[in-house]
């Protein structure tokens, strides 16, 4: 044992053995335990240990208090359940009875020692190490404060998509400025894009733009569209933001939204983004009817003006310019991009997500077979403002399909793309079955995996929809191809037929219906640039790309960095209910945060004790919060505690172990392993 | 201590490192799901793998563990965005130090497990344990202790 190891002067640590039940009493010889601390741990400071049912309970943490009274404990130790269940619970108890609350540790032998382990004497030994080490490891802790912060009121909200604009209506509304960035020319995000909404069949639009208006004309929220985040500094409370404002090219002070540029506008292009392809735009534009801010927006890659060169010969129509009726004139040709700082306490990051490209699954045909179209294309086809007036049509623009074939799960749950359900596209699937049996009467076909609809009255639509008479057939779809499969079918051939190749697990036949239109139900996949934007929050996105919550279910809102929150489809795929849910739940986050005006956080951080450093700078680029600056004038490295996240990767960097980690300290590791060891330790040679 | 002549069969003594968000809470999940695993590690929390300062592992050697194992994040998960690569690279660089010293390299394992892998983290923990049980006891001689140099105490003091 640690013979060279003497107690910290007159520290008196009380052990406490949980028995929880018989959880680990089960298991664990509890009494055995304390008696360990009690008679073996007894030159280590330990004073008195016990053993009781359940230390967590009322009168346990009353056992508690009591002993700290009575028998003057400096230092707790509980052994029981894991910190994270109730590490706050036994700080609390340390801080009402006058301990620091930092002095106290939990040893976890329930999860780690009671529930995984079936050998009682295995068991009681591994349970008295974690107690040996965490006594060890609690007399090297020291009191700790909070570290306190001052929140700045104002909040960013990253995102004009419903999680967003809930979220910065929800802050705006209790009285605090929002800023609300968005990349897209207008809010609403792919809400606006929808028809109707799964399963009560409201107008999407209808639903929406109260809100997305509520949010333009609010006081208290700063819009700032057609702009990206390109910075962050700081940390919770006081983060400094650069925004990006891209060109317009329209004057946003000047221009009144009456539309002229846009009726006199020569040039027509395709619109691959609001109407997902299947519809036009001129080269200035609304990104739709009920845009907010009610602002044209210009792209310089199709305007005349710059493509037949800036100024040039040509010089452009500049027909916009000519009957803008405004005075100055609202169009801008020389606009530039502008940056504008912002300080904001806290981040609402509801970057929403991106549709599957169905043209990886070169098997299904999109963009090769003409009438197989995405569920984003069908849905603005629905739509009664969309490109076919609301009209389900082939992609001849005139006839309506007679046999339509919806296919699920496409790019989703599928080992060679995403692994994820996209959790929406079967409800969506089905409202888009039920829309165009509604509209045009054709036999509709549903090829799925699983029917997944557990939201409230999600099931009860798919009931309606099977009793609409659409045609479910369970398999995935090998194949959607033109040609016909025999000699057969190729004499009864139609012209434009679609075959849909799958494999029906249910009746347990290969099938082949022949289809005039295909629609893929593309799922829902992280934004493409996901890792970059975590980045510059300083948030981590898993393997798949969704952002990581702080805690999948018991904090999916908050994320690793303090001030910064998620909401919506940031996180993973969410229906729209969930969506306003989070950028509810967010802003809530962030009210009680701006409420307490200051914020303590875990006092878990890095410090450079600057005696010992030697000013090598192998630190500062090890920190990924920046944290670590180098300070001329003292040739020493500096660790800003607020930035810090205390992830300790410099402590354990520091080759002349100058920096220390409050909380996970080398003297508490190194007598946290000692203690763990005891049993096992070797006998130092005699000197 | 165990030594290679005590007739008992051999049973390894481990010391696991886990990070605060990700293993640690595999083996709290391991825990709640009833997952069974040898007893032979024994864990010690820290906020992220990244914190695995080199001279950790060997000190748990040198204090009679026959084994260490690191547990961290997966790759691209890490809490700290990208410090568990770090305790990758210090693994790597280890495990060369490791056999100059004459210490098997197996001895030290890394091993991720996200907070959701309680089973995969219990396996982790089985093939640690069946890897350092067929390496044997880490017969390293008595700790020594050099005049005027001692260990935690002083890095404490």
């Amino acid at each position: 044992m640690a013979s060279d190891k003497q107690p910290e002067g007159q520290e008196r640590i009380g052990v406490y053995v949980c028995h929880c039940g018989s959880n680990i009493a089960g298991v664990v010889d509890v009494e055995s335990v304390a008696r360990f601390a009690a008679d073996d741990l007894k030159d280590r400071g330990v004073v008195l240990a016990r053993d009781y049912t359940f230390m967590c309970s009322v009168a346990g943490q009353e056992l508690i208090e009591q002993d700290i009274h009575e028998q003057r404990l400096t230092r707790v130790v509980v052994a029981a359940c894991s910190p994270h269940l109730h590490e706050k619970t036994f700080r609390g108890v340390c801080e009402r009875s006058g301990v620091n609350p930092y002095l106290s540790e939990m040893a976890s032998i329930r999860e780690h020692v009671a529930w995984v382990h079936a050998d009682k004497a295995a068991a009681t030994a591994k349970a008295k190490a974690i107690v040996s080490g965490t006594v060890e490891r609690v007399l090297q802790n020291d009191p700790l404060e909070a570290i306190k912060v001052p929140i700045d009121a104002q909040t960013l909200v990253v995102g004009g998509g419903i999680a967003g604009i809930q979220a910065a209506l929800e802050v705006a509304e209790a009285g605090y400025d929002v800023v609300l960035v968005e990349r897209e020319a207008s809010l609403g995000g792919h809400m606006a894009q929808f028809d109707k909404t799964f399963p009560t069949l409201d107008c999407a639009a209808c639903i929406l733009t109260p809100k997305m208006a509520a949010a333009g004309a609010h006081p208290k929220i700063h819009l700032y569209t057609w702009s990206e985040v390109e910075k962050v500094e700081g940390f919770v409370g006081s983060y400094t933001v650069t925004v990006r404002k891209k060109p317009r090219y329209v004057d946003e002070d000047i221009c009144t939204g009456c539309g002229i540029c846009v009726e006199k506008c020569p040039v027509l292009v395709v619109d691959d983004k609001f109407e997902a392809g299947i519809g036009y735009r001129k080269a200035i534009y609304w990104p739709f009817a009920q845009a907010v801010p009610n602002l044209p927006v210009l792209d310089p890659d199709t305007c005349t003006y710059y493509v037949g060169g800036k100024g040039g010969a040509g010089g452009g129509c500049k027909a916009c310019e000519k009957f803008c009726p405004t005075v100055p004139n609202s169009i801008k040709f020389d606009q530039t991009e502008e940056r504008v700082t912002l300080r904001v306490g806290n981040i609402i990051l509801a970057t929403g997500w991106d549709l599957f490209d169905a043209r990886r699954i070169p098997q299904y045909g999109y963009g090769r077979l003409a009438n197989v179209f995405t569920n984003l294309e069908l849905e603005r086809m629905c739509n009664a403002a969309g490109p076919t007036g609301g009209r389900v049509v082939l992609r001849d623009g005139q006839n309506a399909p007679k046999r339509v074939g919806i296919v699920h799960c496409v790019g989703s749950r599928d080992r060679h793309y995403n692994r994820h359900c996209s959790a929406i596209c079967c409800m969506q699937s089905l409202k888009l079955a039920h829309l165009v049996k509604e509209r045009t009467g054709a036999e509709v076909y549903n090829f799925y995996i699983d029917i997944r609809t557990p939201g409230k009255e999600y099931d009860e639509f798919y009931q309606r929809v099977l009793d609409d008479g659409v045609h479910f057939v369970r398999g995935k779809v090998a194949e959607i191809t033109d040609v016909p499969f025999d000699p057969a079918e190729a004499g009864r051939e139609v012209e434009g037929t679609l075959y849909v190749q799958v494999e029906d697990t249910l009746a347990g036949l290969q099938r082949r219906i022949p289809v005039d239109m295909v629609v893929l139900s593309a799922g829902l996949e992280p934004r493409r640039d996901s890792a970059a934007v975590g980045k510059t929050f300083g948030i981590a996105c898993s393997t798949s790309g969704w952002f990581i919550e702080k805690h999948a279910k018991m904090d999916p809102i908050a994320t690793m960095t303090e001030g910064v929150f998620i909401a919506g489809c940031a996180a993973g795929p969410k229906d729209i209910p969930a969506s306003v849910s989070q950028g509810s739940a967010a802003a809530a986050r962030v009210l009680n945060y701006i409420r307490q005006g200051e914020l303590a956080l875990e006092p878990v951080r890095a410090s450079v004790l600057e005696a010992q450093c030697s000013g090598c700078r192998i630190c500062n680029g090890l920190c990924p919060f920046n944290a670590i600056s180098f300070v001329a004038e003292r040739q020493v490295s500096e660790i800003n505690a607020a930035l810090c996240q205390g992830c300790g990767t410099c402590v354990a960097a520091c080759p002349a172990g100058a920096i220390q980690g409050t909380g996970f300290s080398d003297a508490q590791l190194f007598a946290q392993i000692e203690g763990l060891l005891r049993d096992v330790q070797r006998e130092p040679e005699a000197a | 201590m165990s030594t290679p002549s005590t007739p008992t069969p051999f049973e390894p003594v481990i010391i696991g490192f886990t990070c605060n968000w990700c293993s640690y809470r595999a083996a709290d999940l391991a825990g709640t799901a009833r997952i069974k695993y040898p007893p032979n590690v024994r864990l010690i929390r820290v906020m992220c793998s990244g914190r695995i300062d080199p001279t950790l592992v060997l000190k748990a050697l040198s204090e009679g563990a026959d084994g260490v194992l690191i547990a961290g994040c997966h790759p691209g998960e890490c809490h700290y965005l990208e410090q568990n690569y770090k305790a990758l690279r210090r693994h790597r660089l280890l495990q060369k130090t490791l056999a100059q010293f004459g210490i098997e390299p197996a001895r030290v394992r890394l091993a991720w497990a996200s907070a959701a892998e309680g089973a995969k983290f219990a396996g982790e923990i089985a093939a640690m344990v069946d890897q350092v049980k067929a390496l044997g006891p880490l017969n390293w001689p008595a700790r020594p202790v050099p005049e005027g140099r001692a260990h935690a105490d002083e890095v404490a003091a």
